[in-house]
């Protein structure tokens, strides 16, 4: 197949100069360079909320540790976690409906490219502020450093009396800030979805992945504001002497926790049905199949939509509700099974008879899979009121959302990067290097988080400091360090692919995976306009009909 | 082999799609009518639950009228785009400086009502957690307001200067919507503030 991109004869194009460049990087609204900025920025939080990760583990490889002081390793688990979660999964996600969402739907940009840039602009300022703490977090009075209230700040924490200094205000402040940036690129991933379609792209022909990050938008709406919200009013408590979260004054530090769940159990599956849209992608196309159960796929994710709206109290169990809210949350949560469980059978039945390429991307979605079940299930566990209360608080949560974020998020995300990486740079990522990335994350990841498990359940709580010796711990904790370290050089190799591929990787073409979908229609990478001319879909796969006009998927649709 | 080979023999329908700027605005009032709702989810739990005076009963009037400023400007507004529509400029220009005028109306009422609090009765946000609710929720919407009437402005400023005609209805359908919600807003606002709340 030719390249789509217009030739226009007889026009030199000159060397631009390195400023030129990034002149044109800082003030781009092209859909694709800023979710290219998206995705470096998330990438380089990796790096550091993965040194802070590190740290905590050395810290507790072994009882009566001092590598940190403990107010360090208050500082460290706080920043590791807001981190991870938005500013380095979020922008990543982000990056990719970015770059994605208008190639497979026929469109030459996001429906609002300004607000775009704008959106990113915030979520970037929102996390130099969050780092800017650990240089101006000391304020006026002198104390605090970076935030370390835990990620979710329960009050009175959060309060002035016990987080003096301006710590958490940034944390706060950052919060607001990149909220309003999801917010902005929700609204504009779902303009884009409903309204710049190409011609014949029906909504039931969409890319599941699509339909998946439509679903995605939507939750940011609804899941991201009762954060925000939630900031304003720490905010009116620390700076114009509210009294919302302030228990001495008849406020309530349960209803802090109430809105903060409402916004953190939503934002999981904001989170992992991008990566299921990865996943639906991938698999397919090494499977050779067409995906199993698309109308089921659709609905069942709409369905995890609704029903993850109210689940957010099993976060609270040990709070003390009464019965008859523990028995609804316990419910829900578990009823959050049934659809999830749809889709992996629908993953395993489009793999099912199919010829499988181990790929690397191929080889991550098959991790994710594995991975995103065993979480999936420890997750019905403490569904589970009176399991509950024994495992909150404790390293078996910490395996358990851990499982769910790097076992089945990060693989996902991991496979997405193997799989369009030729599409964004034009080169092949090494397979080679991708096996070793793959197979040490994935003997890292085991050691690390299997093993997790095993002193939550002897009753090792989270965010402890340090501990005594003789509990049974010290030898659990020295291998979970371990693989923590294991997969710290499987990110190396990662970077190292990502580097050294640019530079060097094979030519990739326009197709190199014999895809289905419409991004691989043009060039790689893709000029600034994306289609010469807007391609007219047919069916669900749009470009197997090109290869296959004897036996179109439009004759069966 | 190019795209345009895509097409098939039979000619597709072509997909209708929806103004994207009514989308948008639409995604806009979703995620705002989440913000309002824990605003007023607070308010609601706590009602009564001040250790310390004034309470709302003592304090609280309900402003009727300014109220009915507020809501007859929804409907001024959307007599205002429907005139667009039709090319009407002198009407479109005289509907919507009338709602930007029940808009101030509004916020000079809410101004004088937190005047009148603050001064006669000493309640500000951080008296009691009735005012701290109070003026957050208030304010809130107040700020919405404010911004509403900034936007009303800028349209304003535009019709004055001859730059607003009918090709421009859609967009100022978009803004109607904002302030179609802003209005929404208060009437959830109003009842739960000045009547289950007293």
């Amino acid at each position: 197949m030719s390249s789509n991109a217009i030739t226009i004869p007889g026009v030199q194009v000159e060397g631009k100069s390195w400023l030129e460049t990034l002149h044109e990087w800082v003030t781009t609204v092209d859909h694709k360079r800023l979710g290219i900025l998206y995705i470096i920025y998330g990438l380089g939080f990796l790096v550091i909320g993965g040194v802070e990760a590190l740290i905590i583990r050395v810290q507790l490889m072994h009882s009566h540790n001092d590598f940190v002081t403990p107010q360090v390793f208050n500082r460290m688990f706080t920043m590791h976690g807001t981190t991870m979660i938005f500013f380095m999964v979020m922008p990543v996600l982000f990056g990719f409906a970015n770059y994605l969402v208008p190639l497979m739907i026929g469109a030459r940009d996001m429906a609002f490219p300004r607000l775009n840039a704008f959106s990113f602009w915030l979520t970037a300022f929102g996390g130099l502020l969050l780092y800017f703490s650990f240089l101006g977090g000391s304020g006026l009075y002198g104390a605090g450093n970076a935030p370390d209230v835990g990620w979710w700040a329960y009050a009175p924490l959060g309060a002035r009396a016990f987080s003096p200094g301006h710590s958490t205000d940034y944390w706060t402040l950052s919060l607001l800030v990149s909220g309003l940036g999801s917010i902005g690129t929700a609204i504009n991933i779902i303009a884009t979805v409903l309204c710049m379609r190409g011609p014949g792209m029906k909504l039931g022909r969409m890319p599941l992945l699509v339909w998946l990050y439509l679903v995605m938008g939507g939750m940011v709406l609804i899941a991201i504001t009762p954060l925000s919200a939630a900031q304003i009013m720490l905010l009116v408590d620390r700076y114009l002497g509210g009294h919302f979260f302030d228990t001495q004054a008849g406020g309530s530090a349960v209803l802090w926790m109430h809105f903060f769940w409402i916004f953190g159990h939503p934002e999981v599956y904001v989170l992992v049905i991008p990566a299921f849209g990865f996943a639906s992608e991938i698999i397919p196309v090494f499977s050779r199949k067409p995906i199993f159960g698309y109308p089921i796929m659709v609905a069942a994710t709409v369905a995890i939509g609704f029903v993850s709206l109210s689940v957010w109290a099993h976060h609270m169990f040990t709070v003390g509700m009464n019965s008859y809210a523990n028995s609804f949350f316990a419910i829900t949560t578990m009823a959050v099974g049934i659809p999830t469980g749809i889709k992996i059978f629908n993953w395993i039945g489009t793999m099912w008879g199919g010829r499988i390429q181990f790929k690397v991307p191929m080889l991550f979605c098959i991790g994710f899979l594995f991975q995103f079940l065993i979480a999936g299930l420890t997750g019905i566990i403490q569904a589970s009121v009176p399991v509950d209360w024994q495992l909150s608080l404790s390293y078996f949560v910490v395996a358990h959302f851990h499982y769910v974020i790097v076992g089945g998020i990060l693989f996902a995300t991991f496979a997405a990067f193997y799989y369009w990486y030729p599409k964004v740079t034009g080169r092949m990522l090494s397979e080679n290097l991708g096996k070793w990335h793959f197979w040490l994350f994935v003997i890292g990841f085991h050691m690390t988080f299997d093993v997790m498990h095993i002193p939550g359940l002897l009753g090792m709580p989270r965010r402890i400091y340090t501990y005594e010796p003789g509990r049974g711990w010290d030898t659990l904790n020295l291998i979970v360090s371990i693989g923590a370290f294991i997969q710290a050089v499987a990110i190396v190799v990662f970077v190292w692919n990502l580097v050294i591929s640019y530079i060097k990787g094979a030519k990739a073409g326009n197709d190199p995976w014999d895809a289905w979908t419409l991004e691989w229609s043009t060039s790689s990478p893709p000029p600034a306009y994306n289609f010469a001319t807007v391609p007219m879909v047919g069916s669900r796969r749009p470009l197997w009909d090109l290869k296959h006009p004897e036996d179109p998927d439009s004759q069966y649709e | 082999m190019s795209v345009a080979a895509i097409s098939l023999s039979e000619a597709q329908p072509l997909v209708s799609v929806p103004h994207r700027g009514k989308v948008a605005m639409a995604g806009l009032i979703i995620a705002e009518a989440a913000i309002f709702t824990i605003f007023v989810v607070a308010y609601l739990f706590y009602i009564g639950k001040s250790l310390t005076g004034p309470t709302p009963r003592e304090v609280l009037e309900i402003p009727v009228f300014y109220t009915i400023c507020l809501l007859s400007s929804s409907l001024t507004i959307h007599y205002a785009g429907k005139v667009l529509e039709r090319g009407r400029r002198g009407a479109f220009l005289t509907l919507w400086s009338l709602t930007i005028l029940l808009g101030g109306l509004f916020l000079f009422g809410t101004g004088q009502e937190w005047h009148r609090l603050i001064y006669e009765h000493g309640l500000t946000i951080s008296t009691n957690l009735f005012g701290t609710t109070y003026y957050s929720l208030v304010g809130l919407h107040a700020f919405h307001v404010t911004l509403g009437i900034i936007m009303l402005v800028i349209v304003a400023i535009f019709a004055f200067a001859g730059r607003v005609g009918s090709e421009h209805s859609r967009r100022v359908d978009v803004l109607s919507m904002y302030w179609h919600f802003v209005d929404a807003v208060w009437v959830v606002v109003f009842t739960v503030v000045y009547l289950l709340g007293r």
